[in-house]
């Protein structure tokens, strides 16, 4: 009988070893422990043997069916782990063929860069304000000092929806000074962007709708040094920290003292090319300190508070952000221009 | 405003600053420089040459082989083509290796044979005309030797015509034997007409030795094409342009540029409109000086006077509009010698971009540049009755200006006139009837000041903006007139141009009060955030010529741009340096700040329509009425009534848009045409509607408007992008229902969408019509959303619900309905249906066809029952759904399948 179960044991092991399906496993397993197995029809002999056998072939035949388990179990695992290799090999797939990508939309990049700047704004302090297009031209021109005579106020330069030229399309966002000190007082800190309209023909560099951002902070004791300091921070944020500023003397009819900003040709260094026309330098923005006459005008006493104003224009500062040739593009909407950005 | 820089070193002495640190200095304080020439940048190599030899070209019949001196040891050989020169002339030689202007490049080179070692240069290959070198006129004498007839056949002049040959009347040909130049320009000819030697005066320069001219016996005078009836043809190289022979102090070697004026440097400046007085050469000087802290050299012009007659009896002048004319200032000057102006006011000028006329005129622009006093020159012949009028132009008046151009006047308009007729206009132009001509004898100088904006409408209306009326519209100083008129007579003295009359005439109907500002140098440093010491202010104030007695500052009359306290901060910060003000932030915080609830909110609205793949656009607010045409909008569509631009660019860009519609469709076609396959755009836009207060003003409701074509783009695609943004606004309790009347769209796939009362928008497919308008045959969807009406509907902050415990039972039902029933009413009847268990109604198909009666469809549900406090049994759900089924049968008489 010993002999039985160790050929039995032999044959199974070999047999398991051997198996190379879960299936032909599964018989082995019915064929060697099943009810009507091998091992079990050994065992059926057990009643034949005498009382000192019986033990020790009970103990070797349980030490047979637990090595035969033991095999087939580890032999199911490398089975499984074999399967499971063969699908993954089945299920690979070809990386590099496009994947599917979610439908994605495009800020337009005048608007990237006017959300750009307004964040600046609003990490300084400020607040936003919007006002009309449609414009009274004592908001657009009088109550901002610009003389009865001033050139802009002509229907060549300016929009006019009236004929007696009272109401116009706002040449600028400077009327959002006043309309920021009689809506709400000092102190001011205030931003406001938006479209702006002048009687240009479209060209490359023209546009009769284009975007001005302005900026207004009056308070107690608001220097040009504040002036400076405040610009030159949101310079350096659009352009970099390394950006070379120049202030210069430029005459604005609302304020006073005023300054054109430029800032150094990011393409030459100063040098001296085509970008800068030969100049070395870039004008960016407009600014000054609030004029007297403004802040009177706005029932704001000039001889306790003052202020700064700046305006600059947004197309500029997109084109020359994004290397963008022609005005035109912005307003062309071609879908294949909005997807760069 | 153009400045020669040698003309302001007369007023300054800068010392040797190069152009580019000339032009960063006068920038930084206030005078911005555009751009700055060298006159003679292009100029290389070029000098002046004396003529020792000329022989003619041994294998040529019409060059000359020159042996030019240019100051070197040996003299240098050229070639040219030019008639008009002679031994000892001095001519500008460009050498070997020499550079003209345009870039031209000079070298040696071989000319039939004969070497050349450069080029002998006309005017205008140094870029000038005769204007600057009046004297370099040529006119040519008739060479019989160069003529060609117009027909070979039928010559006029034989070929080999011989001294004494009649030409014609008393025209004879004559061989010329000597040329002796006198130096000034003209020549001694010594020629044969056959056996009679004569001795002829010419100004031709083109006669040489063995050259046969036409000469008339009886003018002795040798003849021109002209005097010949000639064509320019017939005498090919009889021409009026040569060489530049120079009449300069000059010798050879030296170089050409300051000979012919261009060794000047002009810097050209940006001059804002407060600051007329820097539209001069003085003004710029006083900039100057003060930016390079040095002195200024003001002259008062002295003049001599003492000309036959006097001034009261031989002018009077009336202001009858004494507020368009604050001050009238004249003089007269006799005896006047018309020509060129000297090669240094020429030369100025010329450098400020000013043509050069005769002297009489060229004082006058000398003048306005150098004082910024636009003055006027008119001949007293024309001046009917010695008396000169400032007045209004009458009604209908017409007036020749200089240009030759007839205006037609209104009585808005200035003239100054004689007794009978308007001779000039005030300020702009001077009139052609009293023009300064070749034999004007006697001139009244008129230096004026006009009322700024009566000139500015004036130039406006009648579309000629003159250097004169661009200074006069911005505000001229009154005090300048006397000063610049005594200016004028002193260079007619200087130039011998004329006899000057003893006196002024000087209107002056508005005498100023010079303004005077407090000086308060701590209250301007706290201001401008700096520390400038009170002295420093006080010389920078008196080098600009502000009186300053203790805190009294008084204004100087030319600077009216300056009247209160900042103005001064602003001469003492832009000569400090704006540059070397500190940087500093302001402290303090304000309660509003940062976005805004509606600017969050248009935020998220735009990030929604990006999420969704809908790229932003940005579009004109003014669109043509036209649009209105293309949208189908009825002709009573209250849309129509859009505000109108009254001096638009054009009918496409000339009323403020009513609605984004065209702005949509125009860029949805544009993409279309360049086919772009799939597009999704949106904009946040304005649309204008004129208020109702009378105050002309608009409402300008923000408008978020989709569009999109192409890549499966349908009714649902186009409403579930809507539905989308709304619940990504969190707007609760909105309904679609279909819109069939809006023309603009399919009347079929067209909808609403409706929260309560309120129309959120309209959304839909384009009618195919309309897409047609724009030329578009593709199915194009848009959407127009009331953004104001969104706002309003935005939910707050969400509040969690718990989510489910228990599991939901599912039951799928198939609806057999009239084909025409919408769904939404079915899903309305069964969440009416329902005892509270329903909790989701998903369709998941709409069919029709086989199986479906016909004029009936079937709608599949599929829905989702669940309780929140237990599991729900098949019973209880099964109830809930028979409660539904009835409900749909009973008020629909729609069935399960």
């Amino acid at each position: 009988m010993k002999e039985q179960l160790e050929a039995i044991r032999k044959g199974a092991l070999e047999a398991i070893a051997a198996a190379q399906e879960t299936a032909g496993l599964e018989a082995l397993r019915v064929k060697y422990l099943g009810k009507k197995g091998e091992l079990t029809a050994v065992l059926k002999q057990m009643g034949g043997l005498s009382a000192e056998l019986r033990p020790v072939m009970g103990q070797l035949a349980n030490d047979v069916r637990a090595s035969l388990e033991t095999a087939i179990e580890r032999q199911s695992g490398i089975l499984s782990q074999k399967a499971l290799e063969a699908r993954l090999a089945a299920e690979a797939v070809d990386v590099t063929i496009p994947g599917k990508k979610p439908p994605m939309g495009h800020k337009h990049p005048m608007y990237s860069v006017l959300d750009e700047m307004k964040e600046i704004f609003l990490n300084m302090g400020f607040e936003i304000m919007d006002g009309p297009e449609i414009e009274q031209a004592d908001y657009n021109f009088t109550k901002l000092n610009a003389p009865e005579n001033h050139p802009s106020r002509d229907w060549t330069d300016t929009f006019y929806l009236t004929e007696d030229s009272s109401v116009l399309l706002r040449s600028q966002t400077s009327p959002m000074q006043i309309r920021a000190m009689e809506g709400y007082g000092v102190p001011i800190r205030m931003i406001s962007a938006g479209r702006v309209y002048r009687k240009d023909e479209v060209d490359a560099t023209h546009s009769p709708m284009f975007h001005q951002i302005e900026g207004l902070v009056v308070d107690k004791g608001i220097t040009m040094a504040d002036l400076k300091g405040t610009l030159n921070a949101v310079i350096r944020e659009i352009y970099g920290p390394e950006t070379v500023t120049r202030f210069r003397p430029h005459h604005f009819p609302f304020t006073e003292p005023s300054c054109e900003v430029d800032i150094q040709c990011y393409k030459c260094g100063g040098k001296g090319c085509p970008t800068c026309k030969g100049e070395g330098w870039i004008e960016i923005l407009g600014a000054g300190m609030v004029h007297p006459k403004v802040l009177r005008g706005c029932g704001i006493d000039p001889e306790e508070y003052s202020g700064f104003a700046f305006g600059m224009g947004l197309e500029r500062l997109a084109l020359g952000r994004y290397k963008i040739s022609d005005m035109r593009l912005i307003f062309e909407n071609d879908i294949r221009f909005l997807e760069q950005f | 405003m153009k400045l020669s820089r040698k003309w302001l070193q007369e007023f300054v002495d800068v010392g040797p600053v190069s152009d580019r640190d000339f032009a960063e200095a006068m920038t930084i304080s206030g005078s911005k420089v555009e751009v700055t020439e060298d006159l003679g940048a292009e100029i290389k190599n070029v000098v002046v040459g004396r003529i020792d030899k000329m022989e003619r070209h041994p294998d040529s019949d019409h060059m000359w082989v020159c042996q030019i001196d240019v100051g070197q040891d040996e003299p240098v050989q050229i070639v040219t083509g030019a008639w008009n020169i002679h031994e000892g002339d001095l001519v500008p030689v460009a050498k070997d290796n020499s550079w003209l202007p345009g870039g031209k490049h000079i070298t040696r080179g071989n000319l039939r044979g004969v070497k050349s070692k450069g080029m002998l240069c006309s005017l205008k290959e140094l870029n000038l005309d005769e204007r600057d070198f009046p004297y370099a006129v040529i006119e040519a004498a008739a060479l019989l030797n160069d003529y060609k007839p117009i027909d070979p056949e039928k010559p006029s002049i034989p070929k080999d015509v011989i001294p004494g040959y009649k030409i014609f009347g008393d025209v004879k040909a004559a061989f010329v034997t000597e040329v002796l130049p006198d130096g000034n320009g003209r020549f001694l000819v010594e020629c044969d007409s056959g056996g009679r030697t004569h001795k002829i005066g010419t100004s031709c320069p083109n006669i040489h030795a063995c050259d046969t001219v036409a000469l008339d016996m009886t003018r002795e005078h040798i003849c021109t094409l002209a005097d010949l009836h000639a064509e320019q043809r017939e005498f090919p190289h009889c021409i009026p342009d040569g060489i530049f022979v120079l009449h300069e102090d000059c010798k050879p070697g030296d170089d050409i540029r300051p000979v012919i004026g261009a060794d000047d440097h002009v810097v050209e400046f940006e001059i804002t409109p407060n600051r007329p007085d820097c539209l001069s050469v003085i003004g710029l000087a006083r900039e100057a000086a003060v930016t390079f802290g040095k002195p200024l050299q003001l002259h008062d012009p002295e003049v001599k006077g003492g000309a036959e007659g006097a001034l009261p009896d031989l002018l009077d002048v009336e202001t009858p509009d004494p507020d368009l004319c604050p001050r009238y200032t004249a003089r007269m000057v006799r005896n006047v010698k018309i020509g060129p102006s000297p090669k240094w006011m020429r030369e100025r000028l010329r450098s400020s971009g000013v043509r050069p006329i005769n002297n009489i005129v060229d004082i006058t622009n000398y003048v306005m540049l150098e004082y910024g006093q636009p003055m006027h020159a008119f001949d007293y012949r024309y001046v009917k009755g010695g008396k000169i009028v400032v007045r209004r132009a009458r009604a209908g008046e017409e007036l020749t200006t200089l240009d030759g151009n007839v205006r037609k006047l209104t009585p808005d308009m200035l003239v100054i006139a004689d007794d009978t007729r308007a001779v000039g206009l005030a300020g702009v132009m001077g009139g052609l009837n009293s023009e300064i001509v070749g034999d004007t004898v006697d001139v009244v100088f008129e230096s004026a000041n006009f009322e700024g904006s009566c000139i500015r409408k004036t130039a406006l209306a009648l579309g000629m903006r003159t250097e004169a009326s661009a200074k006069f519209e911005k505000g001229l100083d009154i005090l300048n007139t006397l000063p610049a008129v005594n200016r004028a007579c002193e260079l007619v003295e200087l130039l011998g141009a004329g006899e000057v009359v003893d006196g002024v005439i000087d209107i002056l109907n508005y005498v100023p009060n010079p303004v005077t500002v407090k000086f308060e140098p701590e209250k301007m440093n706290r201001f401008l955030g700096v520390d400038i010491p009170e002295e420093d202010t006080r010389k920078t104030l008196a080098a600009l010529g502000f009186g300053l007695e203790g805190d009294t500052i008084t204004v100087p009359s030319w600077r009216s741009d300056v009247e209160h306290w900042s103005d001064i901060a602003e001469e003492a910060a832009r000569f400090y340096g704006y540059n070397n003000i500190p940087n500093t932030l302001s402290a303090g915080l304000n309660e509003r700040r940062g976005w805004n609830p509606v600017q969050q909110a248009e935020n998220a609205a735009g990030a929604l329509c990006r999420g969704m793949g809908y790229s932003e656009i940005i579009t004109y607010s003014f669109i043509s009425p036209a649009c209105y045409d293309k949208i189908n909008l009825p002709a009573d569509s209250p849309l129509r009534n859009s505000m109108k631009i009254l001096n638009p660019l054009g009918e496409d860009t000339s009323i403020m848009r009513t609605t984004t519609l065209p702005s949509m469709l125009e860029i949805l076609a544009r993409n279309c045409h360049y086919r772009n396959k799939a597009v999704r755009l949106y904009e946040l836009g304005r649309t204008y509607f004129p208020k109702n207060d009378g105050s002309g003003m608009a409402d300008e409701p923000k408008v978020l408007s989709l569009g999109a074509y192409g890549c499966g783009m349908d009714f649902f695609g186009m409403k579930g992008a809507v539905e989308a943004v709304l619940e990504g606004l969190r707007i609760e309790g909105f309904r679609f229902e279909a819109e069939t009347a809006n023309p603009s769209y399919h009347p079929g796939r067209c909808a609403r969408v409706c929260r309560g009362e309120r129309l959120l928008g309209t959304l839909g497919q384009i009618h195919p019509a309309v897409a047609e308008n724009y030329g578009v045959d593709c199915e194009l969807y848009a959407a127009e959303l009331d953004f104001s009406a969104l706002f309003e509907g935005m939910g707050g902050t969400p509040v969690y619900e718990p989510l489910p415990r228990f599991p939901a039972v599912t039951r799928d039902i198939a609806l057999v309905c009239d084909k025409c029933l919408p769904v939404g009413k079915l899903e309305e009847c069964i969440c009416r249906g329902a005892k509270g268990l329903l909790k989701g109604v998903h369709l998941f198909d709409v069919y029709t066809g086989k199986g479906v009666p016909e004029g009936k469809k079937s709608v599949a549900f599929n829905l989702e029952l669940r309780a929140d406090d237990r599991s729900l049994t098949s019973q209880e759900a099964d109830e809930d759904v028979k409660g539904i089924l009835e409900l749909l049968a009973k008020e629909l008489d729609s069935v399960l399948r």
